[in-house]
């Protein structure tokens, strides 16, 4: 294993962001002809966020929990809640009106998506302390429980002044730039994973890894486990909170169960317990299911319709290659590894560069 | 409210405890054998809905419901077979996420095959029967499904406790390894688990769904998950307490409706879920087990 | 009392109808290195999850420089034992969680090794260290701590150097052979700054060689880091050349207590050992 110095990282990895950056400016420059392109590429970002979110507690801490969308509709509606502008309100809440307390609540952006999270964290406190108690599976079913108990709330009549029950939210401004959604999920994967880098990521994976053990090594489990679910909610909320400004309407049936397995199969595509793979994750996953987008549409070879291809085929292909990534490819794309310029050029070197050089032989040798 | 009125919802609510307790068995065995969370079995559900639609169009119904009993069976074995045994000596989480991974998959080609509109469930005409009982009416399928249901859970109890396969699996609940370590063919056991859960999840179907009378891609997916808060309340891994929790919930949820909070019926089984969780994590009927360090 | 590490006194464990520990109590002094021994099934590692915490005992209490962390005497229809002269005085249930009792300066090891599996050698101790850290999580998460964070990655070298694991550091901890394994277990203990260290059968698996050299570090972890050793070992050469008082249980009673001589000697031990039936013939 051949490493680089620490020179040429640093500049690698500031073209990176530098040729990300001129590549979005291009296409927000261009935004007439490339929208299509950008909002699969926003849906993305939003997703990585939550995948990421979902990673740090079941691939880093090892708890398994399916509440990812009851989190982020908490996230989703404080935001929708606080930034539609005030003078619609009375349109959007037509049927029942708004609570008195709410009518003029505004708050910008910025600021709604951290009380987004600070609701979602909030709860994820109320919760987190009865069910963390529970074991894997158990847990899991819980939280998925609890994320069905959110939407009924904020599908229930008791609730319209609120939350418009099932008329959902409309009106909800956008993002005042593309690159804001880029900026801050950038920035909560960045935070998350210096979490992870420090001593109390080192004590999640402990946890992860056993128990007994991590207690026995003075961790206290509760209190660990709780820092990490909240964590987790919190970024949870802030990615519902922007799902919510991407959409732009929102209702109770946008965060069923389904979304929560949409976000585990990004996961577990991306590695279960690799941050980076999870970024690959929900970038390969948003933009896979575009890519099929033809599976979706009648084929015609040569006069003859390909049987098969109609609407819905491309979910059906979808789910049957996640099947095999689950059966056969268990460790997904990245398994527990994290994305490094170490690995890439090890990796090209043992591919091209090896290939290439060994009939000579003398090559090889030298660092074997 | 009148006594009438009382007791007319408490038949509906026994009515579809008794469909739930079919189903939550199928939840309680693998998840007694397997130790998972079988996500796809209410998917099998649902497809056994779609199956009898397509059954009906053709046959008879006295045909059309043996072959929608087998056609189930044939899923349900086979999911097992393609996605389950693969990994039985993988960790818990990817048996797991293998399992909601085929309820997608099922979900999308349900979606595909047949559309993500809500198809009408053919009805069988003896079963829609109304009888008239003093001042209560009910569908014959009303009165027939607990009854049904106890006389199932009667049989089903008589093979896991006197028969050689019941005996296995007894076996194979108690301690997975050590069961394989003695000869017991383990597949075996595990295929049976599979007949058994999905026949029952396809006759649950039939009665649910004649009340319902339509099936749509999703329709599988809570009445799945409340199943398994069924057998969880009752004790996971007790047929008696997957029945018990069928017919709680099956009240409960009746219950809510009828006072009016329809909106909080699918809280209430995971509030439910939860409180039990917390007070008596083992469920009402469930064996105490400690982990050794 | 204070002049004692650790106080056992009437630990009793059931599991269902299985008596583990029966009634046993113990006590260990300040600098010694004390053994349990006794033949399988015996109790010791029960004894152990006792102390440790994992395990609530079903009665007994467990003190440990003078402070009771572990105490519970079933109330209900027992409170009329403990009422006239100890009244009140049992009537409050003690069970501290095992990380408390890390904190208050108990290590131990595991019977059958529990590392991080997928974690680096390093990184094993490192976790040691987590829980003396003062930084929050904030100031944690933005590097604030530096200092700290570097004094702790000093330590935790220091002692990998200490038990000459210091070249596998970045390796994989389940990738270690057998022996190193076992160290490491004792290097992730020590990294938690133990005033009384728990081994439980730290020479099983281990070759003659790994043994001595055990033996050797055992000494010097009395002599060097003045550390309290109790453990449990089935290793009789290791037990008599390094013991200073030795605990004989059997069927989770206590059957003899004694310096290694005296053991060497005592007819309820060899009867034990060698299976003679309860009349004695």
């Amino acid at each position: 294993m051949k490493k680089l110095d620490q020179k040429t990282k640093i500049i690698l990895s500031v073209a990176l962001v530098v040729v990300a950056i001129l590549g979005l400016s291009y296409l927000d420059a261009n935004r007439s002809d490339y929208s299509y392109a950008l909002s699969i590429l926003e849906r993305s970002a939003i997703y990585a966020v939550v995948a990421v979110a979902m990673n740090l507690l079941t691939g880093f801490t090892g708890l398994f929990s399916l509440g990812q969308a009851g989190f982020m509709a908490i996230g989703a509606y404080t935001v929708a809640i606080l930034t539609i502008p005030v003078e619609s309100r009375a349109a959007v809440y037509y049927i029942n009106g708004i609570a008195d307390g709410l009518a003029n609540a505004y708050l910008p952006l910025w600021a709604a998506l951290i009380l987004a999270g600070i609701f979602a964290a909030f709860m994820g406190l109320l919760i987190g302390y009865p069910v963390l108690r529970l074991k894997s599976d158990y847990l899991a079913i819980a939280t998925l429980g609890f994320s069905e108990i959110i939407r009924a709330f904020i599908a229930a009549p008791q609730l319209d002044r609120i939350t418009n029950g099932s008329y959902g939210l409309k009106s909800i401004p956008g993002f005042p730039s593309t690159f804001m959604v880029f900026g801050v999920s950038a920035l909560c994967i960045l935070l998350m994973v210096m979490i992870l880098r420090s001593s109390y990521g080192r004590a999640f994976k402990a946890i992860r890894e056993d128990e007994t053990a991590a207690e026995a090594m003075g961790i206290n489990l509760s209190k660990h486990k709780q820092m990490a679910f909240v964590i987790s909610c919190f970024f949870t909320g802030v990615s519902g909170g922007m799902l919510a400004v991407y959409m732009r309407s929102i209702d109770s049936k946008s965060f069923q169960i389904g979304l929560t397995f949409d976000i585990l199969l990004i996961v577990v595509l991306g590695g279960i317990g690799s941050v980076t793979g999870s970024v690959f994750g929900a970038f390969l996953m948003t933009a896979g299911r575009e890519w099929l987008r033809f599976f979706d549409n009648p084929l015609v070879v040569g006069g003859f319709s390909v049987p098969l291809f109609r609407s819905g085929f491309r979910m059906v292909i979808f789910s049957l290659i996640l099947m095999a990534v689950v059966l056969y490819y268990r460790k997904g794309l990245m398994g527990t590894r994290e994305f490094s310029w170490d690995g890439i050029y090890n990796f090209l070197r043992k591919h091209l560069y090896l290939r290439w050089r060994k009939p000579s032989g003398e090559e090889v040798k030298r660092d074997v | 409210m009148a006594i009438n009125t009382l007791l007319q919802h408490g038949l509906t609510g026994i009515s579809l405890g008794g469909a739930y307790a079919l189903i939550a068995i199928g939840y309680t065995m693998v998840y007694g054998i397997l130790r998972l969370i079988n996500f796809a079995h209410g998917d099998i559900f649902m497809m056994a809905g779609y199956f009898m639609i397509f059954a009906i169009a053709s046959f008879p119904w006295y045909v059309a419901v043996p072959i929608v009993l087998i056609a189930t069976i044939l899923l349900g074995v086979l999911i097992e077979r393609v996605a389950y045994k693969p990994l039985r000596s993988a960790p818990r989480m990817s048996i797991m996420i293998s399992a909601i991974g085929v309820s997608y998959l099922l979900q999308n080609l349900a979606t595909y095959l047949f559309t993500a509109l809500p198809r009408g469930y053919p009805s069988i005409p003896f079963l829609k029967k109304i009888f008239q009982i003093g001042e209560l009416s009910a569908s014959l399928v009303t009165i027939i499904t607990p009854v049904l249901t106890l006389v199932l859970v009667y049989l089903l109890i008589l093979l896991i406790n006197h028969s050689k396969i019941g005996m296995a699996m007894r076996a194979v609940s108690k301690d997975f390894e050590t069961s394989q370590l003695m000869g017991i063919k383990i597949n075996q056991v595990i295929s049976v688990t599979f007949v058994v859960g999905s026949l029952l999840a396809a006759i649950g179907s039939i009665l649910y769904f004649t009340d319902r009378m339509t099936v749509f891609p999703f329709s599988g997916m809570l009445p799945g998950l409340k199943c398994f808060v069924a057998a969880v309340l009752g004790g996971i891994g007790s047929i008696p307490g997957a029945v018990i929790g069928g017919f709680i919930l099956g009240l409960g949820e009746t219950a809510l409706v009828a006072m009016g909070y329809s909106t909080f019926s699918d809280a209430f089984t995971f509030a439910i879920l939860i409180v039990m969780l917390l007070f008596r994590p083992t469920g009402l009927f469930g064996e105490k087990v400690t982990d050794k360090v | 009392m204070s002049d004692t590490v650790l106080n056992l006194t009437d630990v009793t464990m059931q599991f269902g109808g299985v008596i583990a520990v029966n009634n046993l109590s113990m006590e260990v002094r300040p600098g010694e290195i004390v053994a349990i021994i006794g033949p399988n099934g015996a109790g010791k590692t029960t004894a152990f999850n006792v102390i440790t915490g994992v395990y609530a005992p079903t009665n007994g209490e467990v003190s440990f420089h003078g402070e009771t962390i572990i105490s519970n005497h079933p109330q209900g229809k027992m409170t009329k034992l403990y009422a006239g002269e100890h009244l009140g005085k049992y009537d409050k249930v003690i069970q501290k969680t095992p990380d408390r009792i890390t904190k208050m300066g108990i290590a131990r090891t595991f019977q059958n090794i529990r590392l991080f599996k997928d974690l680096t050698v390093f990184e094993n101790v490192l976790i040691a260290k987590h829980m003396n850290m003062r930084a929050g999580l904030f100031s944690a998460t933005c590097m604030l701590n530096h200092n700290e964070e570097k004094e702790m990655r000093q330590q935790s070298m220091e002692l990998l150097e200490i038990l000459d694991l210091a070249d596998t550091k970045d390796e994989i901890s389940s990738s270690l052979p057998y022996g190193k394994q076992r160290r490491l277990e004792i290097a992730r203990a020590m990294a938690t700054n133990p005033s009384l260290l728990l081994l439980d059968e730290p020479a099983a698996g281990m070759n003659p060689q790994e043994t001595n050299d055990l033996t050797a570090f055992i000494h010097r972890l009395k002599e060097e880091f003045h550390l309290t050793v109790l453990m449990i070992e089935h290793h009789m050469n290791l037990v008599m050349e390094i013991s200073d008082r030795i605990y004989v249980l059997d069927f989770g009673k206590l059957i003899a207590t004694g310096t290694p001589g005296e053991i060497q000697n005592n007819q309820h031990v060899i009867d034990a050992y060698l299976g003679v039936d309860e009349d004695g013939h």
